[in-house]
């Protein structure tokens, strides 16, 4: 199995998953029009991440114009430019879905908020 | 015809630089020696005859050890028929035979199934599982009355399934490891991990 997991590992790029369950991220998805390339932003919720190696995907979701859109990114996608965190969440699950079915203030993660040498710890 | 013994080694994803994920079969090539080769004159036919996998020469009976002239006998033996590329008797062939290669057809042993019954095996539709019925997932009737008052060879009925030599035509090759003897070949392939397949350039492209 060595050569299967190597192959899976020469695609994995270092640190792409910096983000937590909750945290509110900014994903810079490269998208092909014809010719060009530009990037677009998608901004929401981490809800849950799913499988492992190269397969790993995490789902964002976020409020468009009052519906609730989720998009599923794999994580190693050569397509995903980066991905930042605007905000930390205080969540107690890996899992999220619970989100879905509240509306408005119900729909929120609160944030984490860390003493500056917890912050050092984690290597923020 | 170009060909080379290969061991399965699983099966993963990978990403191609416009990010679209391909199911791809990772199989290591083995060191494949040529052990002989077959010509026009002496035998009819033109073929080399390919071993792979070393084996313990005490293992081997006499007579087939007697074939492997240079180095140690091989548990894995094959004739590959009207072989196209370069080659020489005792030498090696590596990954490298399948670089301007786009498709090929993968022959392996299927996985063993056992003793399984006509849906799984033949794809029989059976019969409902509710509303009364009594007939759920049985064959059926196998043939006709007083003539030909025998069942005919050959009819779909239950048994030993799988373990069978298979072959899938056409799949792509995604990538080739010359350094590390490895291919990458766009779906599934039959049998288990670490099963031996044979790789062929496709017959078919």
């Amino acid at each position: 199995m060595d050569l299967v997991q190597a192959v899976e590992a020469e695609q994995m790029k270092e640190n792409a998953d910096n983000f937590r369950i909750g945290d509110t991220v900014k994903v810079h998805f490269k998208i092909v029009e014809g010719q060009t390339e530009r990037i677009q932003i998608f901004q929401g919720i981490v809800l849950s991440m799913k499988n492992t190696g190269v397969r790993k995907t995490f789902i964002v979701r976020k409020m468009s114009y009052g519906v609730g859109v989720e998009r599923v990114f794999p994580v190693y996608s050569p397509r995903i430019d980066r991905i930042e965190v605007v905000r930390r969440g205080r969540v107690r699950r890996a899992k999220l879905y619970y989100l879905r079915k509240r509306v408005g203030k119900a729909a929120k993660v609160n944030e984490l908020i860390r003493r500056r040498d917890q912050i050092k710890k984690a290597g923020e | 015809m170009l060909g080379l013994i290969g061991r399965k080694l699983g099966m993963t994803q990978v990403f191609d630089e416009r990010g679209v994920l391909t199911p791809v079969t990772v199989i290591k090539i083995e060191d494949n020696q040529v052990i002989d080769e077959r010509n026009e004159e002496k035998n009819g036919y033109k073929a080399v005859v390919m071993g792979a996998v070393d084996k313990k020469a005490s293992r081997a009976s006499k007579p087939y050890a007697g074939q492997f002239k240079n180095g140690p006998p091989k548990s894995v033996l094959v004739e590959m028929r009207d072989f196209e590329g370069e080659y020489e008797v005792g030498g090696t062939l590596g990954a490298s035979l399948f670089k301007d290669v786009t498709f090929v057809d993968i022959t392996g042993t299927s996985k063993g199934k056992g003793f399984q019954g006509v849906m799984k095996r033949h794809g029989f539709s059976g019969g409902n599982k509710t509303h009364g019925s009594k007939f759920h997932r049985g064959l059926g009737a196998t043939g006709m009355a007083a003539t030909p008052s025998k069942v005919h060879k050959g009819t779909k009925m239950p048994g030993r399934m799988g373990a069978d030599k298979k072959t899938v035509q056409n799949l792509r090759v995604v990538k080739v490891d010359e350094e590390r003897q490895f291919l990458l070949v766009k779906g599934a392939v039959p049998g288990p991990r670490k099963g031996i397949v044979m790789v062929k350039k496709a017959n078919k492209k």
